[in-house]
C-alpha cells in the first residue's frame, strides 16, 4: 500500500478499535453470557485474508458524459430504475467537479469505497453491514432489518435503500424491498476468480481505462505498483477509513 | 404530610372514558394502516429518500423516546432526592414514561424497512452498535420502570422504592445519552458531529417530558373531577421554566459551538440562515414556540397561577421541542454532506453538493400520530385499571 503523506496513522484508531472490540462479549448475568454475533467469518467463506480488494480510478481518464460502467453496474446486479431517482438504487455514480480556487474541472466515479474501518459496519445494529476477511464491505441482505442507520454513517453515501418490491433480480445480486445494498466490487466475481469488476471491464471496452481493479495487499499487482509510483488520494483522508478505493488525478 | 391514597382514575362517566379510548383506538388502527400501506409498497410512497433517509416517524419516534426518560424525572425527584411534594405523582410518572416509550418505539419498529425481522435486531447484537446498545437500554427501561411501580404501589416491598429509583434514574440519563448518541457518531455529517449532542439531549428530554407530564397530568384531574393543588403545580411549572431555559442555553451553545468550528460554518449558515423551512423551524417553532413563549406565560405575573398558562406553556413546549428534532433529524441530512473539500459539484449522479428537498406524507404522520395516541392509551387504561393518582393532590 502506497505511503503518503495524507495517509493516516492508524495506530490510535487500531487501538480505539480494540477497546471496543473487548466489549463485544459481555456478561449479562452470571453464567449469561452474550457474544457479538461473527458473522463475517461464515460469511467470509470464499474470501481470503491474504488479499485486500481495491480500485483505482484516474480521475483525467474518466470520460465526460460517459456512462458504460454505471450502466454495466446495474446490467450485472440487476439494478433497474422505477423513473423515482430519488429512491431508485444507486451503486455507481459519475461525479463532476470544479476547484473553487482553479477552476480545474476533472470528473470520477464513486461508490462504496470499501473502507478498513467502515462506519456502516460499525453501526449496524444486527451485523448485517460486515467486512470480510479480503476487505469487501457487504450487506447480509437476510439479517439486515432496513434502520438504514449504515445510510446515516456512511460519509460517501455509497448506499442504497431499496423503496420497492423488486422483479427480474440477478443471480449475481440478492437484493429485497427494505434492506439496504451498496456496490459489492463484484463480490460473485472475485469469489469466481474472475477479477475484473463489471465497472472496469466496461470503462475498458470504451477504451477509457480509468478504473482498475485489484489486490492491494499484493506488491505485484498493477494496482499496487501504480498506487506506489504515483500521487493518489483517499477521499475524506481526513476521516481515516483507509478506503480501499483511491483516486489519480484528482 | 397526611397519608396519601391513590385511587384508579374514573372521569365523569363511563361514556366519555370509553368514547375517548374508541377515539384512540381509531387513531391506533389509522397508524397501523398507514404502516402497512407503507411496508407493502415499499418506502418509496413515503417522502423518504436515498438522501433523506429517515423521515417524519423518526422524529415522531425520537421526540418520544427522548420525552419517555424526561417523563419519569417526577418520580425521580421523588424518590431519589425525597422532594415530598413530587412523591405522590411518582407512580403516573413511571406509567407515563413507560407509556411514551412504548409508543416511540412502536413508530420506530413499523418504520424499519423489514419490521418483520424484529426477531433479528431483538437477537444478534453488535456491541460497537449504539443501536444495538439502545436496543437493550429500550427493554431495560421497561422492566426498570415496571418495577420500579411495583416498588411504589405495592406496601411489602416499598422498602426498595429507593434504590430501584436509583436505578431507574441512572438507566435512563444512559437511555437518553444513547439516544442523542445515534447522532454523535455520525462523524460525516456536520450537522451531528458535536459532542455537546448527548448532554442536550438529556436535557431535552427532561423538558419535554416534564412538558407531557404536566399536561396530562392537569387533564386527568379535569376529567376526573379531582382536586389538584395550585401550589404543586407552580413547583412543576417553575421546574419546566429551569428545564426549558437550560435547553435554551443548550442549543445557544451547540450553535456557539459550530460557529466557532470553520468546517461547520456551512451547516450553521444553513440552520439559522438560508435554510427555507429548517431555518423557520429553528426560529419560529424552535425558538419562540418552544422557548420564548413558554418562558414568557411561566415567569410573566400576570400568568401566576393561571392552570391556562401552564398548560400552554407545556403545549407549546411541546410544540418547540418536535420542531428541533425535526431541525436536528431531517434539517441535518438535507444539508449536503461535503466529499470533496474546495470543489463544487457540476454534476452528479446522486445529488451530490444538493440540499435535498423532504416533503413528508399523509401516511408517515399518521404512524407518528398513532404512536402519540399509544402513549395516550396506555396512560389511560393504566390510570383505570391500577391506583396511580393520588384521590386528592390539595395542598
Ligand atoms: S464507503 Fe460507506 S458503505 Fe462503503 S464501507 Fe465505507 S462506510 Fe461502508
Ligand atoms: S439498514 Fe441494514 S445493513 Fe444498514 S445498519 Fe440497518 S440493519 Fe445494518
Amino acid at each position: 500500500m502506497s505511503n503518503k503523506s495524507d495517509q493516516p496513522n492508524m495506530d490510535r484508531r487500531k487501538m480505539i478499535g480494540g477497546a471496543i472490540a473487548a466489549t463485544g462479549a459481555m456478561t449479562i448475568a452470571p453464567g449469561v453470557i452474550l457474544h457479538a454475533a461473527s458473522v463475517s467469518d461464515e460469511a467470509s467463506a470464499g474470501a481470503d485474508a491474504k488479499h485486500r480488494w481495491g480500485m483505482l480510478i484516474d480521475s483525467n481518464k474518466c470520460a465526460d458524459g460517459c456512462s458504460a460502467c454505471v450502466d454495466a453496474c446495474n446490467t450485472e446486479h440487476g439494478l433497474k430504475g422505477h423513473g423515482r431517482p430519488a429512491t431508485d438504487a444507486v451503486w455507481i455514480r459519475p461525479v463532476k467537479l470544479k476547484d473553487k480556487q482553479t477552476g480545474r474541472e476533472n470528473r470520477l466515479v464513486m461508490m462504496c469505497q470499501h473502507c478498513e474501518h467502515p462506519p456502516c459496519v460499525d453501526v449496524c445494529p444486527t451485523n448485517a453491514s460486515f467486512k470480510r476477511v479480503d476487505g469487501i464491505v457487504l450487506v447480509d441482505r437476510h439479517r439486515c432489518i432496513g434502520c438504514r442507520y449504515c445510510m446515516m454513517a456512511c460519509p460517501y453515501k455509497a448506499r442504497s435503500f431499496i423503496h420497492e418490491a423488486l422483479t427480474e433480480q440477478s443471480v449475481n445480486a440478492p437484493r429485497g424491498k427494505g434492506c439496504v445494498e451498496s456496490c459489492t466490487l463484484c463480490v460473485h466475481r472475485v469469489d469466481d476468480g474472475v477479477m475484473q469488476t463489471a465497472c472496469q471491464e466496461a470503462c475498458s471496452k470504451e477504451g477509457h481505462d480509468a478504473i482498475l481493479f485489484g489486490d492491494l495487499n499484493d506488491p505485484n499487482s498493477e494496482i499496487s505498483k501504480t498506487l506506489k509510483s504515483t500521487n493518489s488520494v483517499q477521499i475524506r483522508a481526513d476521516l481515516e477509513l483507509n478506503t480501499g478505493v483511491r483516486y489519480l488525478n484528482l | 404530610m397526611s397519608k396519601m391514597y391513590y385511587r384508579e382514575l374514573y372521569c365523569g362517566t363511563p361514556a366519555r372514558y370509553w368514547s375517548g379510548l374508541a377515539l384512540l383506538g381509531v387513531i391506533i388502527a389509522i397508524g397501523l394502516g398507514a404502516a402497512y400501506y407503507m411496508e407493502h409498497n415499499g418506502h418509496w410512497v413515503t417522502g423518504m429518500s436515498n438522501q433523506i433517509v429517515w423521515g417524519l416517524p423518526h422524529v415522531f419516534a425520537i421526540f418520544l423516546i427522548v420525552a419517555a426518560s424526561g417523563a419519569l424525572n417526577v418520580a425521580s425527584i421523588g424518590s431519589v432526592f425525597g422532594g415530598p411534594l413530587y412523591k405522590p405523582l411518582g407512580r403516573y410518572s413511571g406509567l407515563l414514561a413507560i407509556g411514551l416509550l412504548a409508543g416511540g418505539l412502536m413508530v420506530l419498529v413499523l418504520d424499519l424497512g423489514r419490521p418483520d425481522r424484529l426477531i433479528v435486531a431483538m437477537t444478534e447484537y453488535n456491541f460497537k452498535s449504539i443501536f444495538a446498545w439502545n436496543v437493550i437500554l429500550y427493554t431495560g427501561f421497561f422492566a426498570i420502570v415496571g418495577i420500579y411501580l411495583w416498588t411504589m404501589i405495592d406496601r411489602s416491598v416499598n422498602k426498595y422504592n429507593r434504590t430501584v429509583g436509583f436505578a431507574a434514574f441512572f438507566w435512563r440519563i444512559a437511555l437518553t445519552t444513547g439516544t442523542g448518541s445515534i447522532f454523535g457518531f455520525l462523524v460525516a455529517r456536520e450537522a451531528y458531529d458535536a459532542a455537546i449532542m448527548a448532554p442536550m439531549f438529556v436535557i431535552m428530554s427532561f423538558s419535554y417530558g416534564l412538558a407531557f407530564f404536566i399536561i396530562t397530568l392537569i387533564a386527568a384531574y379535569i376529567w376526573g373531577d379531582r382536586e389538584l393543588g395550585d401550589f404543586r403545580l407552580t413547583k412543576l411549572k417553575n421546574l419546566l421554566g429551569v428545564f426549558v431555559g437550560a435547553v435554551f442555553y443548550f442549543t445557544l451553545a451547540y450553535n456557539l459551538t459550530n460557529l466557532y468550528i470553520t468546517q461547520h460554518h456551512g451547516i450553521e449558515r444553513f440552520i439559522l440562515l438560508d435554510g427555507g423551512v429548517y431555518t423557520q423551524m429553528f426560529w419560529i417553532g424552535q425558538i419562540f414556540i418552544g422557548s420564548i413563549i413558554p418562558l414568557f406565560l411561566i415567569y410573566s405575573p400576570a400568568f401566576e397561577k393561571s392552570r391556562w398558562a401552564i398548560a400552554a406553556a407545556s403545549i407549546a413546549v411541546l410544540i418547540g421541542g418536535f420542531f428541533q428534532i425535526y431541525v436536528i433529524v431531517i434539517g441535518g441530512q438535507a444539508y449536503p454532506m461535503n466529499l470533496f473539500p474546495g470543489k463544487e459539484v457540476v454534476e452528479s449522479g446522486f445529488y451530490d453538493g444538493q440540499v435535498m428537498s423532504y416533503v413528508p406524507t399523509l401516511p408517515e404522520a399518521a404512524l407518528g400520530v398513532a404512536g402519540i395516541a399509544v402513549a395516550l392509551t396506555m396512560v389511560a387504561v393504566g390510570a383505570r385499571v391500577f391506583k396511580v393518582f393520588p384521590e386528592t393532590l390539595e395542598d
